[in-house]
C-alpha cells in the first residue's frame, strides 16, 4: 500500500528543508503553530511559501488572499489549499 | 481606554538639543581621536537629513577642516540629491568631493542583475522602465507583508506585481551594490586620510535593521543611532541644517522610481514609527501612544508586532562575525 503525504506534511517537509530552523525547531511547527510568531519564517519567507504552495498544487494566490488566516500556519495552508481545491473541483490530496 | 498616567505625546521624544550635541561632540572625540587614532571623519553626505547632521557633528567635534563629505549620486539618484549636499557641505565648510559611482555599479552589474530580477515578474520591464519596491500599509487590514515592485513604462504605464522570493533576492542583492560600493569608496579616502568613517543611521534604521550589511550598515562610529528619528530633526534645526533639507521627504534614494522609505520598509510614517518604537522601548502599551499617532489600538499592536518581526528578520544584520573558538589575547 502506498503512502500519499497529506498537504501538512508537505508543507511541514518543505519548511523543514528551507527553513534553518532553531534545535527545537520541529516543535516550532505544530500544525497550529504560527510560522511568523515563531520565526520560522519571515516576510521573504512568506514570498518562498507562496511560490511552493502556488506551484505545489497549482493555484493561483491573489494579494486579497495572502492573509494569515491562510498562510501563518500549516493547519491553515493546508484548509486554505484544500479550500482552492475544492472550488476548483479536483481532489483533495497532497499529490 | 489607558490609564491616564500611561499615555504619551510626541512631547516623549523632545530632547534638549544642546546637550544632546554636545554629548556626540564629546562621544566623538573619545571614540574616534581617543581609541581608534583617527584624526577626522569621512561621511557620505546624501542631502538627507541624517547625513546632514552627522556632517555637522563631525565638523563640531573635528573641526571641519578635518572632516570630508563625500558626494556619491548614481545614475538613477533624485535630481536634487547633488545640489543638496553641495549646499549641506558649503554650510558647514566642510570639503566636499564628487565620486559618481554609477560605472563601478554598470561595471559590477548593478543594474543589469536588478533588471533581470525584476523581468522575473514583469517580463516587459526594459529601457526606459523605472521601478521601485513597495510593501502594503500596516494600517490596510491584517494582510501579511510582502513585497511588490511597482514599474513605469516610458509611457508612463504603471505596473504592480507582487515579487517572488528570488525575484526579491535577486533585486535586493543587485541593489545593494550601490551602497556597498558607497562603503568602499568611504573607506578608501578614509584610510587615505586617516580618518574613521562616520555611519549615518538614526535609531529607527539602526533597530529595524533598515540597511544594508557591509554596505551603509559598516562605519567607525555611528553619532546619531541612538537618536530617533523626530529627535534627529530637532537636532538639525538647533544646527542649522539648511530648510531645504528638513523639509524633504526621507526617501530610499535607491530605486530610480521615486520611493518613500515609508512604502520600501516602515509601512507608516516615521513619527508613527518613532513613537510606537519609543512605547516599546519603554515597556508601555499599544494604548498608551494610539491617540497620539492617531490610530486604534488594533492598528497600534500591528505595528508593535511588525517592530518585533523586523527585528527578528534582521537581527542577522546586526551580528558580527563569529569565531568558533577563543582568541583572548584580541579584545572585541
Amino acid at each position: 500500500m502506498s503512502y500519499e503525504p497529506s498537504i501538512e506534511d508537505e508543507v511541514r517537509r518543505f519548511l523543514v528543508d528551507n527553513f534553518p530552523l532553531s534545535v527545537d525547531g520541529s516543535a516550532a511547527l505544530a500544525g497550529s503553530a504560527s510560522l511568523l510568531e515563531t520565526g520560522v519564517i519571515d516576510s521573504v519567507g512568506v514570498l518562498e511559501l507562496i511560490q511552493f504552495v502556488e506551484s505545489r498544487y497549482g493555484i493561483e494566490i491573489p494579494d486579497a488572499e495572502v492573509l494569515p488566516e491562510n498562510l501563518d500556519s500549516i493547519d491553515a495552508i493546508a484548509r486554505y489549499v484544500s479550500s482552492k481545491r475544492n472550488a476548483d473541483g479536483r481532489p483533495d490530496a497532497g499529490s | 481606554m489607558p490609564a491616564a498616567d500611561t499615555r504619551i505625546s510626541l512631547d516623549a521624544l523632545r530632547l534638549d538639543p544642546e546637550r544632546a550635541t554636545n554629548e556626540i561632540v564629546d562621544g566623538l572625540r573619545a571614540v574616534v581621536l581617543g581609541e581608534m587614532r583617527r584624526r577626522g571623519a569621512v561621511v557620505a553626505l546624501s542631502g538627507g537629513v541624517d547625513s546632514s547632521v552627522c556632517v555637522s557633528l563631525c565638523a563640531r567635534a573635528f573641526g571641519p577642516e578635518r572632516v570630508l563629505a563625500l558626494l556619491m549620486p548614481e545614475a538613477e539618484s533624485a535630481s536634487d540629491t547633488l545640489e543638496l549636499s553641495h549646499l549641506v557641505a558649503h554650510h558647514f565648510g566642510v570639503e566636499s568631493m564628487l565620486e559618481d559611482i554609477s560605472a563601478l555599479l554598470d561595471a559590477a552589474g548593478c543594474y543589469r542583475r536588478r533588471d533581470e530580477a525584476i523581468r522575473q515578474v514583469l517580463a516587459d520591464y526594459g529601457p526606459g522602465w523605472r521601478a521601485k519596491i513597495v510593501l502594503p500599509s500596516l494600517l490596510d487590514g491584517n494582510r501579511l507583508s510582502v513585497y511588490s515592485v511597482v514599474a513605469e513604462s516610458p509611457t508612463g504605464e504603471r505596473r504592480q506585481a507582487r515579487l517572488t522570493a528570488d525575484a526579491y533576492r535577486g533585486v535586493v542583492a543587485a541593489t545593494s551594490f550601490k551602497q556597498r560600493t558607497r562603503k568602499m569608496l568611504e573607506y578608501y579616502h578614509a584610510d587615505r586620510l586617516g580618518y574613521a568613517v562616520a555611519g549615518t543611521p538614526n535609531r529607527l534604521e539602526y533597530d529595524q535593521g533598515f540597511f544594508v550589511k557591509s554596505g551603509d550598515g559598516a562605519a567607525d562610529v555611528k553619532p546619531i543611532a541612538h537618536l530617533y528619528k523626530t529627535q534627529v530633526y530637532q537636532l538639525a534645526e538647533y544646527l542649522d541644517v539648511p530648510e531645504t533639507v528638513r523639509s524633504r521627504q526621507p526617501t530610499t534614494d535607491t530605486y530610480p522610481l521615486s520611493q518613500s522609505q515609508e512604502e520600501f520598509y516602515f509601512s507608516v510614517p516615521f513619527e508613527t514609527m518613532d513613537l510606537c518604537l519609543y512605547a516599546m522601548n519603554s515597556d508601555l502599551p499599544p494604548a498608551s501612544v494610539a491617540d497620539a499617532v492617531e490610530l486604534s489600538i488594533e492598528q497600534v499592536e500591528r505595528i508593535f508586532h511588525d517592530i518585533e518581526t523586523k527585528r527578528r528578520a534582521t537581527a542577522y544584520l546586526q551580528m558580527p562575525p563569529r569565531l568558533l573558538g577563543p582568541v583572548p589575547e584580541i579584545p572585541h
